[in-house]
């Protein structure tokens, strides 16, 4: 198992104050906070800050701690001294960061039981089952045929001992047709068990599309941009265009220009309301590498020799 | 209704899912439920401007996908950065803008190579 250096984690001093130890996690998790931050390893980072304020935010953990002294170094082989905790008593408290399964193995090794027995509590509403949140990653594809999706969840699970272990919870999904990232599929008793005589909770999946290549959605509309020659965009042309639910042929209007939005309606995504299919267009010119290709746009230079797209900067 | 879905176990029992919209959202007991919190909160988070359920009442309010995870934001940047839910309902609205943009930004662009 390794040492976990909360002090280094937190960025302090080992004689940080509370106050201090309070501003360097407030600062972190700004940075941090998977709600807000975009850094690549984010929650991993977070989890192991909330790791280590849950316990230096707390004078009792602190203290015991502490007392393993600062011989450890982070990385370090580390098993707690046999009598490491005699003479403490924890009580427990709320935890900033997230759900208690995600401690590391160091953790759960100095802090675990006690802290486990506290936070199972709060899960009671007339002994139903907690409700549970997942989210689910599609492709966008999915959505438009509908598909079927096998999920593994780690369900945490009290047994006849009142230890807490983890489950796993397979579950086939069948992904609706129409549906959209962000919205949530709620699976009446798929959460966690009741206690006693209570119903088990509702399982909610938040749906979550994969980035794909070539299409942008927004809400129930999709998005493509359409790579065209410039005599496709300037003679209006044909032209086959994928989308997600097949290959469909566009009608491209003469004296079309770059930026221009065609709108193919109704083959967005289909929910209820379905949503548009957006084109946008973008002229794309053919690299001059041979003396026909530049007689060709020589040839276009002559015929357009009036035409200044800077005309109006005046210069 | 559309939204019911036929869903299928690992051990082959057949269960229904719905997908929350504006039409099958939940209800007041169902989100505090879903949240972990006391009808308070919900209500304080209604009364903030952060969520805004169909109905007029409590007891007929409906909370859709969208509402759901803006609770469950909210009351995780309160418990973990210390706002207040007027300062969580501002930086809902900024995190919503960054979104739009970086999708903006991130579109996918034209081989231009070829």
């Amino acid at each position: 198992m390794e040492f976990k250096d909360y002090y280094k984690i937190m960025g302090i001093a080992r004689d940080a104050t509370q106050d201090e130890v309070k501003r360097a996690y407030r600062q972190l998790a700004r940075k941090y906070h998977p709600d807000v931050s975009k850094e690549v390893d984010a929650e991993a980072k977070f989890k192991e800050l909330g790791e280590a304020y849950e316990v230096l935010k707390d004078p009792e953990k602190r203290v015991a701690y502490d007392k393993l002294g600062s011989n450890w170094n982070a990385n370090q082989d580390f098993n707690p001294p046999p009598d490491w905790n005699s003479g403490f008593e924890f009580s427990g408290g709320g935890f900033a960061g997230g759900d208690s399964s995600n401690y590391s193995d160091f953790f759960e090794s100095l802090f675990g039981q006690g802290f486990r027995s506290e936070r199972g509590s709060h899960s009671t509403f007339h002994g139903q089952g907690e409700d549970k949140h997942a989210k689910l990653l599609i492709d966008l594809e999915d959505s438009f045929a509908g598909a079927t999706r096998t999920i593994t969840l780690l369900m945490p699970e009290v047994d006849a001992q009142g230890h807490v272990t983890t489950r796993e919870h397979k579950l086939n999904v069948t992904i609706p047709r129409g549906v959209r990232a962000k919205q949530h599929i709620r699976l009446a008793g798929q959460g966690a068990p009741g206690l006693g005589q209570g119903k088990a909770g509702d399982l909610y999946l938040e749906i979550e599309f994969r980035p794909h290549a070539r299409y942008r959605v927004e809400d129930r509309d999709v998005y493509l941009a359409l790579p065209i020659t410039p005599w496709e965009a300037a003679l209006g042309a044909k032209v086959k265009v994928p989308t997600p639910s097949g290959i469909v042929e566009l009608k491209i209007p003469a004296n079309s220009a770059t930026g221009d939005k065609l709108r193919l309606k109704g083959r967005g995504i289909p929910s209820g309301t379905a949503g548009d299919f957006f084109v946008e267009l973008k002229i794309v010119l053919p690299p001059v590498d041979n003396y026909a290709g530049r007689d060709a746009y020589q040839g276009m230079a002559e015929t357009f020799k009036s035409f200044n797209p800077r005309a109006n900067w005046g210069v | 209704m559309a939204n019911e879905n036929t869903l299928q176990s690992a051990n082959g029992e057949a269960l229904t899912g719905v997908i929350l919209d504006e039409q099958t959202g939940l209800t007041l007991t169902e989100i505090c439920r879903a949240c972990a919190v006391h009808a308070e909160t919900i209500a304080e988070l209604v009364e903030e401007g952060l969520l805004a359920p169909e109905g007029g009442e409590p007891d007929q309010w409906r909370f859709s996908s969208l509402h759901l995870r803006h609770a469950h934001v909210a009351l995780r940047l309160q418990r973990d950065l210390g706002i207040n839910f007027a300062g969580v309902a501002l930086a809902i609205q900024l995190l919503d803008e960054l979104e739009v943009l970086r999708r903006q930004h991130n579109a996918p662009e034209v081989d231009n190579d070829n």
